[in-house]
This record gives C-alpha cells, sequence and structure tokens, in this order.
C-alpha cells in the first residue's frame, strides 16, 4: 500500500516531514485517524497530540497547538502556530508552566502544558 | 607643533572613531540580514501550505465569510504600516511611511476613512509629530519579530474588520511594508491582506494545475466549510503579516548594512584628505621654520660684516 506524506509545520518552522502509514489528530468533533486513500479533508485541530505512525516502524508524537489539518492525493499537511515533537519537549519546563498556569487561573496555558506533557510522555 | 596641525590631527582622531562605530554597525547588520533571510525561508512551508488551504476552501466551496466578501460600499480602511525603531538606516523607515501617506491618499480619493496602524517607533513618532490620529500601534520587536508578536498584532486587526462598519469597523485592511527583493534591493510595497483577493501566485498556481489536468480535489470539511474559514482566515492574515514583518526586518537589516557602509567609506575619504591637509600644514611648518633660520643666520651675517 501507498504511504502517506507527511508534512509537519509550525509557523516559524518546518517540525517533521516524511512518510507514514497512518496519522491520528484531534480535530475540533474528535479524534480522526487518516490512512492512505482517506477523501479529500481540510479539518480544525485542538490543541492536542498528533501520532504519526512512520513507514519503516516506530511512531512520531508531536504537541500542536491551534492548527489545520489538509490531506488531499495522499499528502498530508499539518500546519500549527506551535508544534513541537515529543523529544524536543523539555519536561520539566512543561510541568512549571503547569503549575505556573494553574496558580494562574489560566486555561489555554494550563492546556497548552497539559497537551505537550501528554506528547513527552506517551512518547516514552 | 603648529596649531594647525593640531586641529587637523583631532579631527582625524574623532572621524576614525566614528569609522570604527559604523564598520561595526555593518558587520553586525549584515550578519543579522543572513538571519533575517533564514527566518523568511523558515516560515515560508507554513505560509505556502496556509494559502495552499485557503485557495482549497476559497475554490472548493461558496461560504460566504466576512472576510472574503466585498463591502458593497467601502467606507473606512485600515492601514497596518511597518517601519523600524531605530534610525541609523539610510532612507528605510521614511521610504515606507511615504508609501503609506500615497496609498492613504489613493483610499481617500476613493472616498475611504483610512485608520492607521503602526509599527515601528520611527512611524509613531512621525505620526505624533504630525499629530495625526493613530488606532494602534506597537514598538519593540522591527529587527527581529516573532510568531507572537504577528498574532499580537493581527488580534485587533482582524477585530476591526468583523466589525459592522457604522460600529467602527472598517472594510478593507492593507499592508505597507519594505519587501526584501535582493541585498542591494528592498522596495516599499502596499497590499491588501482582506477582503482576500486570491494571492497572484496562488492563482497562476492553480491554473497552472488546472491547464496539467490536475482537477482541484473535492474536500470535506471537518467540522464545516464555515468552521474551517472561520479558523483559517485570521491563521491566514497573521501568516501574511508574520511574512511582512520577516521581510521588513530582513529589510531593515539591509538598508542599515548599506548605510553604514556608506558612512564607513565617507569616513575614509574624509581620513585621506584630512592627512593630507596635516602633511602640507607640517610642511608649511617646517619651510617656515628653515626659512626662518636662514633668514635669522643672513641676519646675522649681514650685522658682523657690517661692524667690520
Amino acid at each position: 500500500m501507498a504511504d502517506l506524506h507527511v508534512e509537519l509545520v509550525a509557523a516559524d518552522r518546518s517540525v517533521w516531514s516524511g512518510e507514514a502509514t497512518m496519522v491520528i489528530a484531534r480535530t475540533t468533533s474528535g479524534d480522526i485517524g487518516i490512512m492512505p486513500g482517506h477523501e479529500p479533508l481540510l479539518g480544525v485541530l485542538q490543541s492536542g497530540p498528533v501520532t504519526i505512525r512512520v513507514s519503516d516502524g516506530g511512531t512520531v508524537v508531536a504537541a500542536v497547538h491551534g492548527g489545520f489539518i489538509s490531506f488531499s492525493d495522499d499528502k498530508l499537511s499539518i500546519l500549527a502556530e506551535i508544534a513541537e515533537l515529543a523529544d524536543e519537549i523539555d519536561v520539566a519546563r512543561a510541568e512549571r508552566a503547569l503549575e505556573r498556569s494553574k496558580s494562574e487561573a489560566d486555561a489555554g496555558a494550563e492546556r497548552r502544558a497539559e497537551v505537550r506533557l501528554a506528547a513527552a510522555t506517551g512518547a516514552r | 607643533m603648529g596649531a594647525q596641525i593640531r586641529v587637523y590631527k583631532r579631527r582625524i582622531k574623532s572621524v576614525t572613531a566614528t569609522k570604527k562605530i559604523t564598520k561595526a554597525m555593518e558587520m553586525i547588520a549584515a550578519s543579522r540580514i543572513v538571519k533575517a533571510q533564514r527566518q523568511v525561508a523558515a516560515s515560508s512551508p507554513y505560509a505556502e501550505e496556509l494559502t495552499r488551504a485557503v485557495t482549497a476552501v476559497a475554490t472548493g466551496s461558496n461560504t460566504k465569510h466576512p472576510l472574503t466578501t466585498e463591502a458593497e460600499n467601502p467606507t473606512r480602511a485600515a492601514v497596518l504600516l511597518v517601519t523600524s525603531d531605530r534610525g541609523l538606516a539610510g532612507g528605510y523607515s521614511s521610504n515606507a511611511i511615504k508609501a503609506a501617506d500615497r496609498l492613504t491618499e489613493r483610499l481617500r480619493a476613493e472616498g475611504k476613512d483610512v485608520d492607521s496602524y503602526l509599527i515601528g517607533r520611527k512611524a509613531v513618532a512621525y505620526y505624533g509629530f504630525r499629530e495625526r490620529q493613530v488606532t494602534d500601534s506597537w514598538t519593540g520587536f522591527s529587527d527581529s519579530p516573532s510568531y507572537a508578536d504577528a498574532k499580537a498584532v493581527a488580534a485587533p486587526l482582524i477585530e476591526a474588520v468583523l466589525k459592522e462598519t457604522a460600529e467602527g469597523g472598517v472594510d478593507e485592511l492593507h499592508i505597507v511594508f519594505t519587501e526584501f527583493v535582493s541585498m542591494m534591493t528592498q522596495t516599499p510595497v502596499d497590499r491588501r491582506l482582506l477582503p482576500l483577493s486570491l494571492d497572484e501566485e496562488a492563482a497562476s498556481g492553480l491554473e497552472q494545475r488546472i491547464t496539467k489536468g490536475e482537477i482541484l480535489p473535492l474536500y470535506e470539511f471537518e467540522p464545516s466549510a464555515e468552521g474551517v474559514l472561520d479558523a483559517l482566515l485570521p491563521r491566514y492574515v497573521e501568516s501574511r503579516i508574520y511574512n511582512a514583518l520577516l521581510q521588513a526586518a530582513a529589510s531593515e537589516h539591509a538598508a542599515r548594512r548599506r548605510a553604514m557602509k556608506s558612512a564607513t567609506d565617507n569616513a575614509e575619504d574624509l581620513i585621506k584628505s584630512l592627512t593630507r591637509l596635516a602633511n602640507a600644514a607640517r610642511q608649511a611648518d617646517i619651510t617656515q621654520e628653515i626659512s626662518e633660520i636662514v633668514g635669522g643666520a643672513s641676519a646675522l651675517a649681514d650685522a658682523s660684516a657690517g661692524s667690520d
């Protein structure tokens, strides 16, 4: 079966690109899994982890905040204002950010920190 | 040492000090251009993908959205002007301001009120001195803008566009910034961001794909075409503003490098001519001294010859 070509781009850089067999992302209306041959799709993503099953085995997990997923002709692009790969995330810093956002009752920052932590710990 | 030489020496010293400063600024600016260019390149995949997605929605659905539809009778426009925070960059800021003035005049001639949004201390000072009305302004990030800065700038602009014109909203959004063409050429340009006119680039890309026989896919929208547009268009505006800020930053550094290079060259010329003048003054001093000695000696010789 043909593979997906995935481009994960953040506003200021290209984060990851390569071939994958399946991509799981969280849209505003629920999680969605995309495999080769899916119909063309343009969706709005929630803050959440994006899981990419890489063709040669293994998975790449990234924390994505505020973005889109667009898919056509077996080419998938994930656009995000902020996107971080799991192994780029500094767990200690994310935990500090979580603490801080909880004490400041900043719901958006809290959610971002949670997503980051989930992506970082889920990958290990 | 004669007074004349002392004056020249002092001036040479001060020009040399200035030259050192301008040379350093030139080198700093040159290294920052490279960094700014890299940032422009790093942000382009996102901008390209976003433009593609916007094109796909705009062509693949008949959804009407306040950000894409032209007002029937536009009466108010917002102009975002991007200048620098610091001077010493030649005509960089004033050229951008002039371009904004031209655009404002054109819009006024079309019967539209103009709301000014400014970026950079230079524009704020210019408008402040002329007591012109400024709707909003931002300073402090012109030489290395981040995406968060672009977001902060875009937020009130999008809000203004979404508001009804009667309640102080705007019908159009223009941006004036300095496009980075090459190291030597940077031109101030004005672009209309909203209502959305599909980029010439995107449009020609679309035509190419159609002529190649490749049809645009019919997208399924998640959650809905309106929902996607709602989320997509603000991001598109942000990304366009971000790109403009990055290009403006690259242009600013390039303009500063050029201005500092000509200042350094000028200083070199000045030092050369001052050195020549100082040498001439020294020669004149020596000549005078010699003629004084010779004159004194011959006077003495005359005196002793006379006493004999």
